[in-house]
């Protein structure tokens, strides 16, 4: 059974502010999800790779050059920030 | 209201392009007329969270002037259909059935658009699904939860449960879902439609918001398997904006179907069949369609496939553990919500870091927070091995079975769901419990397979007709074969 620190601990990984009994009820969700997935473990895989890509499509290249957008592209892009000043878009300081 | 449903076995598509071709209707007559059954039907149904009226009359035109000018014009040409609502269409809302994207614009088309756009389909909107794509009902859906035409009390599946009622209701000719542990079968099979799942690989996935990448596919909701194949022949191809498309053959497999199917190995495997989970009445139904592919002259062969049990438990850490890494793109900053933009309004003054906490916590839903935790725990520091390493490990020996299985068959026929469609609220409460919806269809996006569900019946429930699927799982970038035999059962008596 995973804690409720532990289940802070993950939400914090994963940057998502979750509220005390929230972490109690995921507690008891994740931790039977868990519980399903151990099944894995009777699976011998003894001697098995681990399968990256399912086609065996493998160092799939392209040439490396810049493909421009047009500007609508490039408006509607920047009409998406959620903040913006002029056609730059707003964050909040790093450090 | 009660939905007069008609089961129907013939192209729509090539019938109503028959029509438009012989000036015998209009697109843009068609396409009024699909906006009012829309009107008529859709405050009940809530196939659609938005509709592009405008546009697709615009479109619908002009496909008229080309017919009236004597131009060729494709199969597809004017005739409306849906879109789920996680496929960007240029300058229309792409909200993934989010809140998190409840204002977002896509600012270019996704492949399939692109290729659609050439075909000149007209979108009559964007469909309705589970929160991007993760559930099984599109009780997941930020919205609104789409109803079954069959039985308004209960769920149409998910994820693109939008797509598939609207096919259903005729609330569009066809419609694109997509794919990642049986999100347009299972819908298909719960609405009596068809819904087919192509090989990874064979349909790009640029443009739709992805889920879990190494399982994520686009394909057709359509009334028909010809109809299904009509898509799969204009939507599918090597794209350089996916580097995991292959270079398949060009093929119109609409024009490949009928073929005779005696000698057809199709394979039985046997813990499909025993699971508790598996609905007796839908066995039945299942049987039934095996007795009648016997009757058609193909060769039934039982086959086992040990590790298929572990399919669920692969399925349900690779997809989160994709999902995780997905989701880590909405972090409040470059698109949709974010509480950064609204704390001119509220004045509270946030730091980066409160942004992407606080972004996530009020625009992301349960479930997608839910898959997101369980997915960050897999992959994170001491556990990977444990689950992410093993789930790899195991889904590449569930793939050799499949390989040794090909060998000695050519098809895998199963039920698409355990169950019928069931009623809307039953299952919320326990993810454990809607997860095992998809115990039949996750096992082709695992391997990689194409994969169809075709109509077999329906049982009396509460004086209701729902519907039972069938599905074929075909060999990887098969969809000849796997096409051709879903339409000679369709078509048998």
């Amino acid at each position: 059974m995973l804690s409720k620190d532990q289940v802070q601990k993950i939400a914090s990984l994963a940057r998502v502010e979750i509220g005390d009994d929230e972490a109690e009820k995921y507690s008891k969700e994740l931790s039977d999800i868990l519980g399903f997935v151990e099944k894995l473990n009777e699976a011998d895989t003894e001697g098995i790779e681990p399968i990256a890509h399912i086609t065996g499509a493998n160092n799939v290249t392209r040439e490396d050059k810049v493909v421009s957008y047009s500007n609508e592209t490039k408006e509607n892009m920047i009409n998406n920030f959620p903040e913006k000043k002029d056609r730059l878009n707003k964050v909040k300081a790093v450090f | 209201m009660i939905f007069d449903i008609k089961h129907i076995v013939f192209s729509m598509i090539k019938d109503l392009h028959q029509k438009l071709v012989n000036q015998e209707i209009t697109s843009e007559k068609l396409t009024e007329e699909y906006f009012d059954k829309i009107e008529e039907k859709d405050t009940e149904i809530k196939a659609y969270l938005s509709l592009n009226k405008e546009f697709a009359l615009d479109k619908a035109r002009a496909v008229d002037k080309k017919i009236k000018n004597g131009e060729e014009t494709d199969l597809l040409a004017g005739l409306p259909c849906g879109v789920k609502d996680n496929i960007c269409i240029e300058g229309l809302l792409a909200t993934a059935g989010s809140k998190i994207l409840e204002n977002y614009i896509a600012p270019y088309d996704a492949t399939v658009i692109t290729k659609l756009k050439n075909s000149d389909s007209v979108f009559l909107g964007k469909t309705n699904l589970d929160e991007f794509a993760m559930g099984s009902s599109t009780e997941n859906s930020a919205y609104q939860t789409t109803k079954n035409p069959y039985d308004i009390s209960r769920v149409p599946g998910g994820s693109s449960g939008g797509s598939a009622a609207s096919v259903a209701a005729e609330e569009s000719v066809w419609a694109l879902g997509s794919d990642t542990g049986g999100s347009i079968r299972q819908p298909a099979s719960l609405c009596g439609v068809v819904g087919l799942k192509p090989t990874y690989g064979m349909v790009s996935r640029y443009g739709l918001i992805a889920m879990a990448s190494s399982l994520d596919q686009i394909g057709p909701v359509a009334r028909s398997v010809e109809d299904a194949a009509v898509v799969l022949s204009r939507i599918s191809g090597k794209d350089r904006f996916d580097s995991t498309t292959m270079n398949t053959a060009e093929k119109k497999y609409e024009d490949l179907l009928g073929a005779d199917i005696s000698g057809l190995k199709i394979g039985i495997p046997k813990e499909y069949f025993a699971g508790e989970g598996l609905d007796k009445s839908v066995e039945k139904k299942v049987r039934e369609a095996i007795g009648k592919y016997e009757r058609l002259g193909a060769k039934i062969v039982d086959i086992s496939l040990p590790s298929a049990d572990f399919s669920l438990a692969t399925y349900y850490i690779i997809m989160p553990s994709e999902v995780s890494s997905n989701m880590a793109r909405f972090d409040g900053i470059r698109f949709g919500r974010s509480v950064g933009a609204e704390s001119e309004k509220t004045g509270a003054d946030y730091t980066l870091w409160d942004i992407y906490f606080k972004t996530r916590a009020e625009y992301l839903g349960k479930e997608v927070k839910r898959r997101i935790m369980l997915g960050t725990y897999a992959l994170s520091a001491g556990y990977y091995d444990q689950y992410y390493l093993k789930a790899q490990k195991v889904r590449a020996l569930i793939k050799k079975e499949f390989e040794e299985a090909y060998k000695k068959v050519d098809l895998i026929l199963s039920p698409t769901s355990p169950t019928t469609a069931f009623k809307i609220g039953e299952k919320t409460e326990n993810p454990l419990a809607m997860y095992l919806a998809d115990i039949y269809t996750v096992t082709a996006n695992i391997v990689g397979v194409p994969a169809i569900s075709v109509p077999c019946g329906t049982i009396e429930a509460e004086g209701k007709n729902l519907p039972v699927g069938l599905q074929l799982m075909g060999k990887w970038f098969d969809e000849e074969t796997l096409l051709n035999a879903a339409y000679v059962f369709e078509q048998s008596k």
